[in-house]
């Protein structure tokens, strides 16, 4: 294992803890007096109509999709970068080209609207 | 690893840690006091002198708060996204370099809690889990405010984190290392000369990354209340709150290390300089909140993937050119 990863391990093991106590603690601290109207989901004081898990917009999705085809493409630039340095001409024409692969699918998706938030769109 | 290494490694990451939920807790009274003042109001006055004491005040009141889990709610689920949020927001600090290294008994010891390669990557790769968090807390707490406020948060949050990330590619080509100490290294000149297009981009996401104003839709306060918390109490509250002051930080953290040249500068010593910087970046995340009004949500959508996302493409290409011509 790569030692320069422990103290990772501590930090992430450390607020971990400082989360759970905290939540833990004021469970146990707080005063509570539940009743059914408190535990109501909050809707403006108006009895809540219905289950709040409902259909919603499809863009939420198109984005999500979006987003990991785009990332993805994102992180191959990473190591790409760091060794541009020594790629010089080679590594500029090679990225040239991918960036403008990438930029023929953007083009295409956003002619397709699927960027735009319009009411006629959703 | 020996056993004085693992010591000095549980201590520095202690100290980090206590460091940052302090900063964390006087980042919320620098915010209210310099709002205040920019509302020409005082802010708070009366805990403490000037006020320093509102927040532990507040921390005290919230810790006795009564803790509610709605009815309906996903309850492991809803219990476990705040703690998701406030866990990637605080280990993500591990990675940054506050200074150089200083001697304690004829020991270096460095500034940092974790030096590891790949650092730049680990931290964008907590920051992606917070979205978890937020998107999880919008659903499981079976409110329509809070599932439409988790919605828009994640929308937003990934289309953002795209540009980021192609925004800092300028700085990883000229640093030509993922390791922060090697980047704060490379600034002789400040990377924000070389790359003050980069740097702008990285600004904006990360307003729009730590949902602040004017990119605060997710928790829009007079259309969707506080959007996807707005169920939480006590201290699940508080984790919430908290993470989001923390990622500010770790934000300002990032921006100095990758472009203000870190804790690099002459006289003072590297961790001052370092602080300087951070909270140089935070009294703009309040300035800006206090001078701007809310984007619409369709803007900002189209903001980000239109506007950003090619900008920030282009931004590679140029520099990859610039690079290839200037050596």
């Amino acid at each position: 294992m790569n030692e320069g990863y422990i103290p990772i391990l501590f930090m992430l093991a450390l607020a971990t803890a400082f989360c759970v106590v905290v939540v833990i603690l004021s469970r146990l601290v707080g005063k509570r007096q539940d009743s059914s109207e408190k535990l109501m989901a909050y809707e403006c004081g108006n009895i809540p109509t219905g289950n709040a898990r409902q259909r919603f917009p499809i863009k939420f999705y198109i984005i999500a999709m979006l987003f990991i085809v785009f990332d993805i493409e994102a992180m191959f630039l990473y190591p790409w970068a760091v060794i541009y340095k020594s790629l010089k001409l080679f590594g500029l024409i090679e990225m040239v080209l991918f960036v403008g692969i990438l930029l023929i699918g953007f083009i295409y998706i956003w002619k397709k609207g699927a960027l735009e938030w319009g009411s006629r769109n959703i | 690893m020996s056993l004085l290494a693992i010591g000095i490694a549980l201590a520095k990451a202690v100290i980090v840690f206590v460091c940052l939920l302090l900063c964390v807790a006087y980042s919320t009274w620098l915010e209210r006091k310099v709002l205040g003042h920019m509302q020409v109001r005082c802010g708070p006055l009366r805990v403490g002198w000037y006020g320093l004491l509102q927040p532990i005040a507040d921390g005290i009141k919230l810790f006795f708060k009564e803790d509610i889990v709605v009815s309906g709610a996903n309850k492991f689920l809803y219990i476990l996204s705040p703690m998701i949020v406030m866990i990637a927001a605080c280990a993500s600090i591990a990675v940054v370099p506050f200074g150089d290294y200083i001697d304690v008994f004829g020991q270096k010891i460095y500034l940092r809690v974790a030096d590891v390669d790949i650092g730049v990557l680990y931290i964008f790769a907590l920051s992606s889990l917070s979205v978890y968090g937020i998107t999880l807390a919008g659903w499981s707490s079976n409110s329509k405010y809070a599932l439409l406020g988790g919605l828009r948060a994640s929308a937003q949050m990934i289309s953002y984190e795209l540009a980021t990330g192609l925004s800092i590619i300028g700085v990883l080509m000229h640093a030509g290392s993922l390791r922060p100490t090697d980047i704060v290294a490379g600034q002789d000149i400040w990377y924000i000369v070389k790359q003050p297009i980069g740097f702008l981009i990285f600004v904006i996401c990360a307003f729009a990354e730590c949902n602040r104003s004017p990119f605060d839709l997710p928790e829009a306060e007079n259309e969707l209340v506080p959007g996807f918390h707005v169920e939480y109490s006590s201290m699940k509250f508080a984790l919430f709150f908290m993470a989001e002051y923390a990622h500010m930080i770790v934000v300002s953290a990032l921006a100095a290390t990758l472009f203000l040249g870190g804790w690099r500068g002459p006289v003072l010593p590297g961790i001052v300089w370092f602080m300087l910087k951070v909270f140089a970046m935070m009294f703009f995340f309040i300035w800006i909140r206090a001078t701007y009004p809310r984007f619409r949500y369709d803007q900002l959508m189209k903001f980000g993937w239109k506007v950003l996302f090619p900008v920030a493409l282009l931004n590679i290409v140029v520099t990859g050119i610039g690079m290839v011509i200037w050596g």
